[in-house]
């Protein structure tokens, strides 16, 4: 910070939120000489996009590009700071001069971790790992996840029993400390960047399509984490209820969106996101048969090729119609489904192993700092009307794919920058 | 680099359960004479930290290795800011994880010594880079192009301080969204048209003085290379000469000719329009049939003509549904009464525009088609007053099949957008590969990576708005601001020789010595950024601003005349002999493994890192790119023994991975001549494989290891060794 005209001023950037578009916001800055406070609510960077298995339409892993950008944040090490289980407590001040109090959860595991792993064994708590939705199974001590960064562990003490101190008696390197308490902190930065991104939509609110009455109806999100090599079943696509191959599954597009009763608006990416996820089954099994009920395909631009690439696939088809019910039959863990045919009428009833329902997008961005922010009346922020200096990005701008957000925090670091100057 | 080696070994993280610490410390003292060789049992603790800074920073500079953890990792930690080449040796994830305790000690020992033995002699070989500074970094931006796209990134750098050159062919500023009626709906409630913005952004950059406006001009040239782009406008007939640090390429598109959609009724009846037509008739406020200037009473409009299919584009332009939308409300304002069909294949309206779409719903009748099955524009049979000039015949799959004849004063074609770089020429460069960004197959200059959209494959030149991809012109409004940043960024870093990405800050680059190069023209034919121009004897000129350092250059010079500071055929070429290779009757096979850095070497680290075990008889060395290797490093390591040669590199082909674009592919085009040194050597093609890997295939590893090991084993030992 320094004085400019007898007022106190800083160049640095605030970025709230550590996924795809946090880490590119902070990487162009950085690049571009600022310095960036990195402020993510969970142990790690990477948000939603760490837990996906692969990208459409390339099918390439997003661990990928999150290794260059590590990279880059590594070079730029003086100039990127980190801070995990953080949260915004309050700001002040204006553009080029905000005041912003941070709340900082403890870890309970300093910077000596070496993300060696011997005190994963030693924990007594097995619990379902929220990285996998659930899915799978981690001790309270645990690795964020596989591209985490920072690496250190970190302790779910809520489920800690009562003084069991077994993880810190396993650490050689004195890196568990169960005794940290909460901080706070306290920044001055000249911009605010908005990645909050996104939250899936809740599926359970979505009563005719099953989700939680069967363990086999499950989110595309979890479908990511099944078929993710780090995943709960490293990789292979089983059913959740008990562990059988995959042999037909069916994907229920806009599950919970365009739907007044749910979210009004299209999440955009669901349509190509089961189209890819149909390739997952397919890959694993060449017997598998995949069905796609949708209202329209959503696959605009070149993302058209991919769709034509998987519409040759005899196995996988793809039928506009509205899913009304889905129940599983309690003797076999089968659901069955009952579709709405719009094309060619009546309706079908077809059976499968699996369900999933392609779930759309819910913004982050409402509240995530306690300032007076313009939102349309789905939580995204609008694009403009917002107070100088703070600047929305991504995901809490409206529902778009990795590519998109990626495209606007880039350009949202230019704003934040050019709001900073007098 | 010459003088002291200090080596630092570390025994955490099982490192010392698993290797010989003592032993390993022992021989490398016996074998490199380091000023100190230190085993602690844990290096990154705040203590030894201190001291090995300390070390770093003592006069005079030498070379720190440490042998530890990944280099991937801990970065921060081991970053000393001193004269001192500091060198990772992968103890942890390549040797103590990849083996464990109880597997056989004497691999493990041979393999730990084996990767610091590569270490050290890779820091002893290497220097610290000094960056080539080009001199007289102009900062002034090129924008190309003066549509929406074009004026926001030229008032995006001019905000920031930077001097912009904004071309516009046409006489007039504000291209295709100056000649838009309305937008679509940008801000809440996202139900109604709303006013264009494009004339105040004109107005906006007309009277910002950082902005020089140049119209009805066309860039002649562009010679050099970023921070000094020289720049040949021809305007009016005279020539502008003009030198710019960066360039953004925002030209936009145009609609696809409709001339070749008389399947559709084009040319059929002045009344078979497009969106282009009916944007100026409803700019004109005349919404009339064109044929008589009767008033329109039903307009049938029909979606993707002339996209989503094979025989015309292929893609979909992602606004043509938004377009029609905002047309129909035109349609009704102009006439309430108006009947608007909407004949289309999917509705695409992503995001809040489904708002949109919703809204305007209730006011058309939308009818699905199927593309094999287009709808079918006739000219009607007058038989009366009430009659309509044209009628659309088309099977509806709304009603299961059903065929529907829509009445039609209008017939209105939804056209999707071509990338203008497809037409004509724009930059010009100056370039010994072409005149223009490398496209897509659909001539747009798009970044194939996802998590890099405004790569192109010319350092300092960016791409924003439609010309990049189709998009809406909400989203050309923010790509333009992101093109505007990345060309004010690559001016920073490369006026100081800092390198862009992939590799950005990287101050290394390659240098040529030129006195021995042969004008084979390899390195100027490969380099996947066309940094390399070439003189009429076919000699490289090096545009050191054009370069990404991956040194594709070095791995395609058969003279070997290539190198950077940190890496050169030298450097791995050492690293390479120095591992040692066991005597044919020990039956320990050796097997090089040459990675690429950005991928198959983190995947090792996370094979490591899930225990994943493999033979102890590979030695691994990471590589900036697959297309970086040098096939005399392949020559070279057969002759010292070495059984096999494994490059596992990225995805190549139509949906590469690989960050330089074409290093993996271009490993595999290098076989022939991996097949001639192995025919010279009277040796088996097995021995040498390409594979691609992505990084969290990991799990693959091991088995792909096996594999090859076997080949090896039934190919027999390499005749070489110990000769």
């Amino acid at each position: 910070m320094n004085q400019v005209n007898g007022q106190s001023h800083s160049d640095a950037i605030l970025v709230l939120g550590g996924g795809i578009s946090g880490i590119t916001a902070a990487v162009e800055a950085a690049e571009m000489g600022c310095t960036v406070y990195v402020v993510e609510r969970t142990a790690s960077l990477g948000g939603r996009v760490a837990q996906m298995h692969q990208y459409f339409p390339k099918l390439c892993p997003p661990a990928c590009g999150l290794e260059i950008n590590y990279q880059r944040i590594r070079k730029n090490h003086d100039r990127i700071k980190i801070l995990t289980l953080a949260e915004v407590a309050s700001v002040s001040g204006e553009a080029g001069a905000f005041e912003v109090t941070l709340n900082l959860q403890p870890r309970f595991v300093n910077e000596r971790c070496t993300a060696c792993g011997l005190c994963e064994p030693a924990c007594p708590v097995r619990r379902p790992r929220q990285f996998d939705y659930g899915l799978g199974e981690a001790p309270a001590i645990h690795a964020p996840h596989e591209m985490a960064l920072p690496s250190w562990y970190v302790v779910e003490r809520s489920l800690c029993p009562p003084g069991c101190a077994k993880c810190a008696e396993a650490c050689p390197y004195g890196a568990v400390d169960l005794t940290m308490t909460a901080k706070t902190m306290k920044l001055s930065v000249g911009s605010i960047i908005l990645a909050t991104g996104w939250t899936p939509y809740d599926a359970s609110l979505i009563a005719n399509l099953g989700f939680g009455a069967s363990r086999n109806i499950i989110t595309n999100v979890m479908m990511e984490r099944l078929a993710a090599p780090g995943g709960p079943t490293h990789g292979r696509i089983l059913r959740p209820s008990d562990g059988k191959p995959v042999r037909t599954a069916a994907f229920v597009q806009c599950a919970g969106s365009r739907d007044m009763n749910h979210l009004p608006y299209c999440s955009g990416v669901c349509c190509m996101a089961s189209l890819k996820q149909a390739t997952y089954l397919r890959k694993q099994n060449p017997d598998a048969q995949v069905y796609i009920f949708y209202i329209d395909l959503r696959t605009p631009g070149f993302f058209e090729d991919f769709l034509l690439q998987v519409e040759r696939d005899d196995k996988v088809v793809l039928k506009k119609g509205k899913v009304a019910r889905v129940e599983e039959d309690p003797a076999t863990g089968n659901l069955q489904l009952e579709v709405e045919d719009i094309m060619g009428g009546g309706k079908l009833q077809l059976q499968t192993d699996l369900v999933v329902l392609a779930t759309g997008m819910v913004p982050n961005a409402r509240g995530a700092v306690p300032l007076d922010l313009q939102y349309d009346e789905y939580g995204f922020c609008t694009r403009d009307a917002q107070p100088r200096g703070v600047v929305p990005a991504g995901l809490s701008k409206g529902p778009v794919d990795v590519a998109s957000a990626i495209q606007d925090a880039t350009g949202a670091v230019l704003e934040a920058i050019g709001s900073m100057r007098r | 680099m010459e003088g002291n080696t200090r080596i630092y070994l570390c025994g955490g993280c099982d490192i010392g359960r698993c290797v010989d610490m003592e032993g390993l410390a022992a021989g490398l003292k016996k074998e490199f004479k380091p000023a100190e060789c230190l085993v602690h049992p844990c290096l990154c603790g705040e203590e030894m930290v201190a001291r090995i800074r300390s070390d770093a920073a003592a006069a005079p500079a030498g070379n720190i290795v440490i042998g530890a953890c990944s280099g991937r990792l801990n970065t921060d930690v081991f970053a000393f800011d001193s004269g001192a080449i500091v060198e990772r040796a992968n103890l942890r994830e390549l040797v103590a994880w990849r083996r464990g305790a109880d597997e056989d000690a004497e691999d493990t020992q041979a393999l730990a010594l084996d990767v610091m033995r590569m270490a050290v002699v890779k820091a002893r070989k290497s220097a610290i880079p000094e960056p080539f500074v080009l001199p007289e970094a102009e900062d002034a931006i090129l924008v190309v192009g003066g549509g929406e796209a074009g004026l926001q990134a030229a008032l995006h750098c001019a905000r920031l301080g930077h001097a912009v050159l904004l071309v516009e062919q046409d006489g007039e500023l504000g291209g295709w969204m100056a000649r838009q009626h309305r937008d679509t709906p940008r801000r809440p409630p996202y139900e109604k048209n709303q006013p264009t913005t494009v004339r105040s952004l004109v107005d906006e950059v007309r009277s910002n003085s950082a902005i020089r406006v140049l119209t009805s001009a066309r860039i002649e040239k562009i010679a050099g290379q970023p921070t000094q782009f020289q720049a040949t406008i021809a305007q009016n007939g005279s020539a502008i000469e003009a030198r710019v640090g960066a360039i953004i390429l925002a030209t936009g598109a145009r609609p696809y000719d409709a001339s070749r959609l008389a399947h559709l009724g084009y040319g059929l009846s002045p009344d078979v329009v497009t969106h282009e037509d009916l944007e100026r008739m409803a700019r004109e406020g005349l919404i009339v049939r064109p044929s008589d200037g009767q008033p329109v009473r039903s307009v049938a409009f029909i979606q993707c003509a002339g996209s989503r299919d094979s025989a015309h584009l292929q893609y979909c332009s992602a606004t043509c549904c938004l377009t029609t939308l905002k047309q129909a409300l035109y349609v009704r304002e102009a006439n309430p009464d108006a009947q608007v069909y909407i004949l289309m294949k999917d509705m695409r309206t992503p995001g809040q525009s489904e708002t949109f779409l919703r809204n305007v719903q209730d006011e058309v009748t939308l009818l699905r088609y199927r593309t094999e099955d287009p709808p079918a524009v006739e000219a009607a049979v007058a038989s009366g007053a009430d009659d309509y000039p044209l009628c659309v015949r088309v099977r509806d799959w709304l009603t299961w099949g059903e065929e529907v004849r829509v009445p039609a004063d209008l017939v209105v074609l939804a056209t999707g957008m071509v990338p203008t770089t497809l037409d004509a020429k724009i930059l010009g460069l100056d370039y010994r590969q072409g005149p223009d960004l490398p496209t897509n197959q659909y001539g747009f200059p798009n970044s194939n990576f996802i998590c890099f959209p405004y790569e192109t494959r010319r350092t300092g030149i960016y791409a924003a708005g439609c010309v990049r991809q189709p998009m809406d012109s909400a989203a050309v409004a923010s790509d333009a601001a992101g093109a505007a940043l990345k060309a004010i960024q690559s001016i920073g870093m490369l006026s100081r020789g800092a390198a862009v990405h992939p590799r950005a800050g990287d101050l290394s680059f390659p240098d040529f010595k030129l006195q021995r190069c042969t004008q084979c023209k390899r390195c100027t034919e490969e380099c996947p950024f066309g940094a390399l121009d070439e003189d009429v004897k076919g000699t490289p000129k090096p545009n050191p601003n054009r370069c990404r350092r991956c040194g594709i250059c070095m791995g395609a010079c058969p003279e070997r005349i290539v190198g950077f500071a940190n890496y050169s055929v030298d450097i791995i070429g050492s690293m390479i002999k120095a591992v040692e290779i066991p005597d044919e009757d020990e039956e320990k096979p050796r097997v090089l493994v040459l990675v690429c850095e950005n991928d198959a070497y983190p995947a090792f680290d996370l094979a490591g890192a899930h225990r994943l075990g493999y033979s102890p008889h590979v030695r691994i060395i990471p590589v900036r790119c697959l297309g970086s290797i040098n096939v005399v490093w392949i020559k070279d390591a057969l002759s010292r023994g070495f059984d096999g040669i494994l490059m596992i590199g990225c995805k190549y082909g139509d949906d590469y991975q690989c960050h330089f674009i074409k290093g993996s592919e271009l490993m595999n085009t290098r076989s022939a001549n991996i097949q001639e040194a192995l025919n010279s050597m009277a040796l088996e093609s097995e021995r040498v494989r390409l594979e691609q890997l992505a990084l969290t295939e990991y799990d693959r590893l091991p088995g792909l290891i096996a594999e090859f090991m076997e080949t090896i084993e039934s190919v027999g030992p390499n005749p070489f060794k110990g000769m």
